[in-house]
């Protein structure tokens, strides 16, 4: 007879706590789409642990009913790699904002993705500091205005995807805060990916970046703004779908083609997601010239850092001696 | 107080019955005087003499030979009686060039013995020593007994049936030299040649050559005619506890005592530490250790570093981190991340000079102020120095002990002289250790994170796995009751204090201050923490036979203090803290029981000298209007 196991529901991730992000805000969206997804996952709920750093998008552990640990700012990537390392079956999540993962936290960022640990890493990129009043962020686009850029930043942003990828990221994904099915989608196969898992999800601030998605969130011009990227489907996008993407393989560069008789979806770049080069060059596209992936742009199996560790372990714990041995071993000599 | 040497004029070797003896062994960083010293002090601890060591190395990996700068030492005292210090003054001095010669001559004692290979003492090396005649020839080291050899020829005579070339066979010098030095003190060399032949078990003519370079410098000992006054001598055994022993360099012990202090938590530990000098040998040690339950996770900085500890703390392994001055200092949000969210924690300092870079191989105690306040916001912690190589494994499990019990950050001082030293160390039988497991929190009725133990102060450990307990934890401040953000004025006012108390109350959990030697009241207190132990033990035994009425006392507990320190305190006319610093814990016993007391500070880089700490005695003595 097998035993009853409750089946929970959204309502049993949610907590008690008062939600404080502002009205309009992205992050409610991407808390929903969570809630909604947890109950499905393999893991069970006391296994699943949140750790975020500082930031809006960093109060998310807040609102989650599972174990959470809202950390120090940029750091949690170093606290979730020791969290995983003494208990590899916890299920860990990092949230973590443009400022909190890619400034002050960028090398732990870098080496969590490089190291491989297995946890899902879920960028909320809304290009901009909320929580400190609307100052520009490494992800904001030259030109921002903001109270510590009056003049509009002069800063080159830095691309995440990118910059994951140069890491070593084993899982790189993208996805949109309203878009609930398809960040629902990405996000659990960030999941099952057994390795560092990077998210990023476009995150619209109302108050300090409001509308600088607004191409490929639009339901009228996101179809031409966005190309949803599928493992072995060519590269076709536009609202006839009637637009692709074609590589220049003598400028080795990527060019947006209009669909015609001669130019036929077999024509057409076909995604691979276990392909670097290729993916490098979708995670940097961006408009107006060219569409804004979407989806798992790239995927690969390669050994875990935890994994590895324990593994390490375990072959030296079967030749294990007691500490009574440890401390008699080596030149010793005896005093009567 | 000025810090003034008074020499002790031992002189050792002219005693009538020899029973104890410093040797210096200084050659240039490619010499092995390291493997040297150690060989010498594994003889010398198996021939049954008490002793401690002191390796002085130099901050470059490979310095250009011969350079003054390049010059590494090693100093071992051994003899029949209590030694706790490597020794103020040399009497046998090893010195592979000149430039060993010209930096370390100042330290042998008048009529001590200088051994120098003389084929090192080239024009070239002379000139980069800086010397402008030869010390070998101009009488500058007629105060001294001196064996000059020319070793290096003697050693390629020995090694040459084996075919090592002239470099190689060179590099078997400090063997010859070591062969010497055993039969000068008539040690058995048989554990040196095991070890040679272990370590260079995969090249057998290596091995072969460094033992019989070390038999030839013991044969030279035997049969060669020395000059007067230099002969064999024997140093009785030390009287000392029966028991089974070994050596123990702090770093080892202290890395030995957390695998202790993890078993009789019954807990798993996650060592995570990024290199840096001195500390970075406790992190070898215990990469080398995963038999038992502990893990090590070399971090990509000393801020990853301790939050990867206080995430395993979170998810129910002790976190222990590791670092020197410059990495504390980058830890601290860290580790007030701990203090918030109430999180066990151990963090080992081993102090070196600084500020900044300051002066990475060498020793200093100038951390105890970062460790006692340096943090944002009022996040107390509790502090313990260890006093010894051997008592940084006691230490280190109390440290494991006060965490896991109170859930808190323990910071752990050690130092480069305390890790890099050694002495003997009667191995203790496991079974007497009191174990404290932990219990992790598992009843989901009427759970919250915020539960406390009532007594103790400290709050529930509940680890993620467990069902039912799911919570948040987090650096806002959180509510007293139920554990959840608060912003509240008076809530905030309650947790500062809750945190105050919790670790103030560690005092009543912990020894009364003992006195290491002498009475519990008198004319004169030495308050020595840390690593200055071993001088000031020594020049408070002088001065007590000299019938002065001095007491030595060595703080472990440094926050909280021991909760008898300030009376016993009051029970001295005076007061003096050695520090090698400029006076930091001398402004808390201060601040704390508003006593008088005098500071004698040393920040050289190098440890306490006996006759530094005499002399501040003697002078203390003075200024008291009594006569030493």
């Amino acid at each position: 007879m097998s035993e009853m196991i409750p089946t929970l529901t959204l309502k049993d991730f949610a907590t008690d706590q008062e939600i404080r992000w502002c009205p309009g805000c992205g992050d409610y969206a991407i808390l929903k789409t969570m809630q909604k997804l947890m109950p499905g996952l393999e893991q069970t709920k006391e296994n699943q642990v949140f750790v975020s750093g500082i930031g809006c998008s960093s109060r998310f552990p807040y609102y989650m009913n599972t174990y959470g640990f809202h950390t120090i700012h940029g750091r949690a990537p170093a606290l979730a790699t020791g969290i995983k390392l003494a208990n590899p079956e916890l299920n860990v999540w990092v949230i973590t904002g443009d400022g909190d993962g890619f400034s002050i936290g960028g090398n732990h960022m870098m080496h969590v993705l490089r190291r491989n640990v297995d946890v899902q890493l879920l960028l909320f990129n809304n290009e901009i500091y909320g929580l400190t009043k609307g100052q520009y962020s490494p992800t904001s686009a030259v030109g921002t205005r903001s109270p510590s850029s009056p003049q509009g930043s002069v800063d080159l942003p830095l691309a995440p995807c990118e910059l994951a990828l140069g890491a070593g990221a084993t899982f790189v994904a993208r996805s949109i805060d309203t878009e609930a099915k398809h960040l629902s989608g990405v996000v659990k196969l960030a999941d099952e990916h057994r390795g560092a898992s990077f998210v990023e999800i476009l995150q619209n601030c109302p108050i300090y970046s409001d509308g600088i998605f607004e191409n490929v969130k639009n339901k009228k011009l996101a179809a031409d703004f966005k190309v949803e990227v599928e493992h072995g489907k060519p590269l076709v996008f536009g609202k006839e779908r009637n637009k692709g993407i074609q590589l220049d393989s003598q400028a080795l560069k990527l060019k947006v083609v209009e669909l015609s008789e001669t130019v036929s979806e077999a024509k057409l770049l076909v995604h691979d997601e276990n392909n670097k080069v290729l993916a490098q060059m979708l995670s940097t596209m961006s408009g107006p010239d060219f569409p804004v992936a979407v989806g798992l742009i790239y995927r690969q199996d390669k050994a875990s850092y935890v994994d590895d560790s324990q593994k390490q372990a375990a072959e030296v714990r079967k030749n294990g001696i007691s500490l009574q041995e440890l401390l008699n071993s080596g030149y010793t000599w005896i005093v009567e | 107080m000025e810090l003034v040497e008074e020499k002790l004029g031992e002189h050792h070797l002219d005693e009538k019955h020899v029973v104890d003896v410093v040797v210096r062994f200084a050659g240039d960083s490619g010499d092995g005087m390291q493997l040297t010293g150690s060989a010498f002090t594994q003889v010398t601890a198996l021939y049954g003499n008490d002793l401690s060591t002191f390796p002085d190395f130099p901050a470059e990996i490979r310095a250009p030979v011969g350079a003054t700068f390049g010059v590494s030492a090693f100093q071992i005292y051994f003899g029949a009686e209590d030694v706790t210090t490597p020794g103020d003054e040399v009497d046998v001095l090893v010195a592979m060039n000149p430039a060993a010669l010209v930096t370390n001559i100042t330290s042998l004692v008048d009529g001590g013995l200088v051994i120098v290979d003389s084929g090192a003492f080239t024009a070239k090396n002379l000139h980069k020593a800086k010397y402008e005649s030869n010390p070998l020839e101009d009488g500058s080291l007629d105060p001294f007994r001196v064996l000059d050899i020319d070793i290096s020829k003697q050693v390629l005579a020995a090694v040459e049936p084996f075919g090592l070339g002239h470099k190689d066979g060179l590099r078997c010098k400090n063997m010859w030299t070591l062969g010497l030095v055993i039969w000068l003190f008539d040690r058995d060399r048989k554990p040196t040649i095991e070890s040679l032949e272990q370590k260079f078990a995969s090249k057998p003519e290596i091995a072969k050559a460094n033992v019989a370079a070390l038999n030839a410098g013991h044969a030279y000992g035997e049969t060669a005619e020395l000059p007067v006054g230099i002969h064999l001598y024997k140093i009785p055994k030390a009287h000392v506890p029966a028991g089974t022993y070994r050596n123990m360099t702090g770093a080892t012990a202290l890395a030995w005592g957390l695998i202790a202090g993890g078993e009789l938590a019954d807990i798993d530990l996650l060592f995570a530490s990024y290199p840096i000098t001195p500390a970075s040998n406790l992190l070898h040690e215990l990469a080398n250790r995963k038999e038992f339950r502990i893990n090590t996770f070399q971090a990509e900085d000393e801020i990853a570093a301790v939050c990867a500890a206080v995430g395993a703390s979170f998810a129910g392994t002790l976190g222990v981190t590791s670092s020197a001055g410059p990495g504390i200092a980058l830890k601290s949000e860290g580790i007030a991340l701990a203090a918030a969210t109430e999180l066990p924690l151990v963090i080992v300092n081993t102090q070196r000079g600084g500020p900044s870079t300051g002066l990475p191989t060498k020793t200093e105690q100038s951390d105890f102020n970062i460790a006692l306040y340096g943090r944002h916001g009022d996040a107390p912690m509790p502090v313990l120095a260890a006093a010894t190589p051997c008592d940084c494994f006691e230490v280190a499990i109390e440290a494991v002990r006060l965490a896991t019990k109170y859930m808190t950050p323990v910071m752990l001082l050690s130092d480069g002289y305390l890790a890099n030293a050694s002495e003997p160390w009667k191995i203790p039988d496991v079974s007497t250790l009191q174990d404290f497991p932990v219990n992790f929190h598992d009843e989901a009725e009427g759970f919250k994170p915020s539960l406390r133990n009532d007594e103790t102060l400290a709050r529930v450990w509940a680890k993620p796995g467990t069902p039912g307990l799911e919570h948040r934890l987090g650096g806002i401040e959180r509510s007293y009751d139920s554990g959840d953000i608060s912003y509240d004025p008076e809530n905030h006012q309650r947790m500062t204090d809750l945190r105050q108390a919790k670790i103030a109350g560690i005092s009543s959990d912990i020894p009364l201050q003992e006195v290491v030697l002498g009475e519990t009241t008198g004319k004169l207190a030495v308050v020595g923490w840390g690593s200055t132990f071993g001088a000031i033990h020594q020049a408070v035994k002088r001065a007590r036979l000299e019938g002065l009425e001095v007491s030595h006392i060595q703080v472990r507990y440094l926050s909280p203090l021991p909760p008898n320190l300030g009376n016993l305190l009051a029970g001295f006319d005076t007061v003096l803290v050695p520090e090698m610093n400029t006076g930091q814990f001398i402004n808390l016993l201060r601040a704390e029981y508003l006593i008088e007391a005098e500071g004698l500070s040393k920040v050289s880089g190098q440890p306490f000298k006996i006759g530094e700490i005499l002399a501040a005695i003697h002078k203390e003595y003075e200024l008291m209007g009594e006569n030493p």
